[in-house]
């Protein structure tokens, strides 16, 4: 049992700030001391720091099982950690697919070397093929409380509502809260976009996918709420449109949450005009007034949660023409940083949206997202938003490194990670 | 600059001292021996992943001009074959010591790409439906060899705007150099967005017909046909081929151009491509003496300079 001592920070939870020294055991995995004057083993410098719960990433590509050559469990969760991250929901698309209960608890089972909790996300449909359910029951049962087809939406309006109906009587069933994860994609107005449709890709000469498909896709999936009554969460909102319906919907009392990523919060289209394939994005990156509506909705809690879509690639994917490379970016390890440092939201903004927002969507609320006091689980982020570095290949968790802002400085910094009472990042630096 | 990667790279200045240049070189050509030592122990890669004959055999024959070593990568060559990742195609042709890569690539950006893999010069020879810049430079050369100037002419540029590099690249050229240009077509063959594009928008080739310097005749791709951008050949042809009814129409000193290869029958019949306004084979002489041009401005001395400009060309490497 070690007894480690976080000294000279602020605390910042559900309560607000107050500087305090936090006191946590490895043994137990909770805090054991909040004030000052605090006993241990070990400690850990927080001055100048934020100590806030640690963060919690709904919409993470794990890659293991089965695209080992991208990033394995450990790698992702290294990942994870050294971004603040306690927990983060590994999207189904792994091969096996998870739909089904015994793949469910083989990903739950690859903890990633403990540096951070791998929450499976259950399929929704079977093999994510948008056409039969998966057995939403069984999965239900097996501790999924996400259920999404990853990069996929249910394209099919009508097996779309059958699919939520059955989740609804699943939730029915079991008495706990379960949730539909889709993106906002719509094929037949997508395209073979694979940027932004404006003024950029028309002058790259190539093809993009309009704001429409979104503002479309989200009217489809607020009504598909309101009709069959499930919880919608809408991920990896880009639009200025869809911040606005989703504002409505909420309003209307409709069950629906949002999340936004730090790169659509961070960047424009304009980041693709130098054919750099690690700004390829699904849904794509959008103007500026796209970007100022999402910062805006994250500031008024429209948009509940900063999900990073973290989808890590190994070097030769990305090494392609712009056109050919797949989608996806890397998320955990910057996701602080880069919106401290490019857009104007504080810490005290964020970290409801990374931390205990994502936690209650993912029915993770006792565990993680937890006020800071004394008996509740010891999972914390130890931000430093002063702290200036460079994004380098060795500031990812893995070996991919197909990150926007590979080679960029930053401002603000995770120091330290607690996971389960362990220090497992000490000055932004994993210990394994 | 070290490469040619598109003409928003450059300026109109650029763009007339390259034609001056141009203008050397198409001296050269009409020599008895029309070769100049000008890059003489220099190699050239022509890495054409997209099949090109005519762009390739162009550049292939202005490197030759210039005494350059000439390798080439085609398509379905197994230095291109598919499978291996364009940083390590790139990398393996750069290690073979080479002065310029001469790209041709159905993806848009691929020029850009390749030059963070490489320190030879990049020269673009068409990417996707992003730009492709020497043929901007040859047409740009051909209507100033028959007007004089591009000041203050007028062109229309005809067809599949969205999915063309020579739209693209010739929007920008023409405008750099003082003319207007009209791009004329429906809207679906046009890029969703047109925002600070330096043109007007005509739905109506009739409109402007009587009143061009320059109508510029883009190739229609028949998988268009039929496809929602466009109904019928019968249809295109009706409303923006180049017809016998419109050559009528057409100013007698109006110049009628075309990048190649010519689909005769749609957008422009069989019989227009031999009117007398027609330079569609002036367009591929000059791409000779503009892609001569480039390479000794690239290869020969690692940039676009606008000193060289009254070096000699038939000194060659002895200029410098």
């Amino acid at each position: 049992m070690t007894v480690t001592v976080i000294t000279g920070g602020t605390i910042l939870d559900q309560s607000g700030r107050r500087d305090a020294d936090v006191a946590v055991d490895n043994a137990s995995g909770l805090i054991v001391g909040v004030g000052s004057g605090l006993d241990g083993d070990e400690t850990l410098d927080a001055s100048g720091c934020v100590v806030s719960p640690a963060f919690v990433d709904l919409d993470v590509h794990v890659r293991e099982p089965g695209f080992e050559g991208a990033a394995t469990a450990l790698e992702t969760s290294r990942g994870a950690a050294l971004g603040g991250f306690g927990a983060i929901v590994a999207m189904p698309d792994t091969d096996p697919c998870a739909d089904e209960a015994a793949v469910l608890t083989d990903v739950a089972r690859r903890s990633g070397g403990g540096l951070a909790a791998i929450v499976p996300a259950a399929a929704l449909t079977a093999r994510r093929a948008g056409t039969g359910l998966a057995p939403l029951g069984e999965l239900a049962e097996a501790g999924a409380r996400i259920f999404t087809d990853g990069d996929r939406r249910i394209t099919d309006g009508g097996i779309a509502r059958r699919v939520l109906e059955y989740l609804r009587s699943v939730e029915d069933a079991a008495g706990v809260e379960l949730v539909a994860a889709q993106p906002p994609l719509r094929p037949d107005l997508d395209g073979a976009g694979v940027m932004h449709e404006g003024m950029w890709s028309a002058g790259m000469g190539l093809p993009g996918a309009p704001s429409l498909a979104e503002e479309l896709a989200v009217a489809e999936l607020i009504g598909l709420s309101r009709i069959t009554g499930a919880a919608i969460h809408i991920q990896q909102v880009s639009t200025a449109a869809a911040v606005a319906a989703i504002d409505a919907a909420k309003a209307d009392g409709v069950r629906v949450t949002a999340e936004v990523s730090p790169h659509h919060l961070t960047l424009v289209d304009e980041a693709a005009s130098g054919y750099d394939p690690n700004v390829k994005l699904r849904p794509p990156l959008r103007p500026a007034p796209d970007r100022e509506a999402l910062v805006d909705g994250l500031r008024r809690g429209v948009i509940d949660a900063v999900a990073t879509r973290h989808a890590p690639w190994p070097a030769d994917a990305k090494e392609q023409p712009f056109a050919d490379a797949p989608f996806g970016a890397l998320g955990l390890e910057t996701a602080v940083a880069s919106i401290l440092t490019l857009t104007d939201l504080t810490i005290d903004e964020i970290v409801p949206a990374l931390s205990w927002g994502p936690a209650a969507i993912a029915g993770l609320g006792a565990d993680h997202g937890t006020p800071i006091v004394v008996d509740r689980p010891a999972n914390l982020a130890v931000i430093d938003p002063a702290e200036s570095w460079t994004v380098e290949r060795a500031s990812f968790g893995g070996h991919a490194a197909n990150s926007p802002f590979l080679g960029r400085e930053l401002t603000g910094r995770v120091r330290h990670t607690i996971h389960r009472g362990d220090a497992v990042v000490v000055n932004a630096k994993a210990v394994r | 600059m070290r490469h040619l990667l598109s003409i928003a790279d450059l300026t109109g200045d650029d763009l007339e001292h390259l034609m001056r240049l141009t203008d050397q070189f198409a001296e050269v050509q009409k020599a008895d021996v029309p070769k100049v030592p000008a890059l003489r122990g220099k190699t050239i890669v022509m890495a054409f992943f997209e099949d090109s004959t005519r762009t390739r055999t162009s550049f292939d024959l202005a490197a030759r001009r210039l005494s350059a070593d000439v390798i080439t990568f085609s398509a379905g060559s197994s230095a291109v074959k598919k499978g291996e990742s364009l940083r390590d195609t790139v990398e393996t042709i750069s290690a073979m010591g080479v002065d310029a890569i001469v790209v041709r690539h159905a993806g848009s950006g691929v020029p850009r790409q390749i030059t963070a893999w490489t320190d030879a010069a990049v020269v673009n020879a068409g990417d996707g439906w992003h730009q492709h810049p020497t043929q901007a430079l040859l047409d740009a050369y051909t209507i100033r060899q028959r007007l004089g100037s591009l000041a203050g002419t007028r062109i229309a540029i005809c067809g599949d705007i969205n999915h063309s590099r020579v739209a693209r690249s010739n929007i920008e050229a023409f405008t750099k150099l003082g003319a207007e240009v009209i791009i004329v077509g429906p809207q679906t063959l046009f890029p969703a967005s047109l925002s600070g594009w330096p043109v007007k928008v005509e739905p109506d080739l009739d409109a402007v017909l009587g009143d061009l310097d320059v109508l510029y005749l883009l190739r229609i791709q028949q998988e268009r046909l039929g496809a929602p951008v466009l109904p019928s050949l019968r249809e295109y042809r009706a409303r923006y081929g180049l017809t016998a009814a419109r050559l009528d129409r057409l100013r007698d000193d109006a110049l009628i151009m075309h990048p190649g290869p010519m689909n005769r029958g749609v957008e422009i019949d069989p019989h227009a491509a031999d009117d007398p306004r027609a330079v569609i084979i002036d367009q591929v002489a000059a791409g000779v003496p503009v892609r001569m041009a480039v390479l000794y401005q690239l290869a020969g001395h690692g940039q676009f300079e606008a000193d060289v400009v009254d070096a000699p060309a038939t000194d060659g490497e002895g200029a410098r």
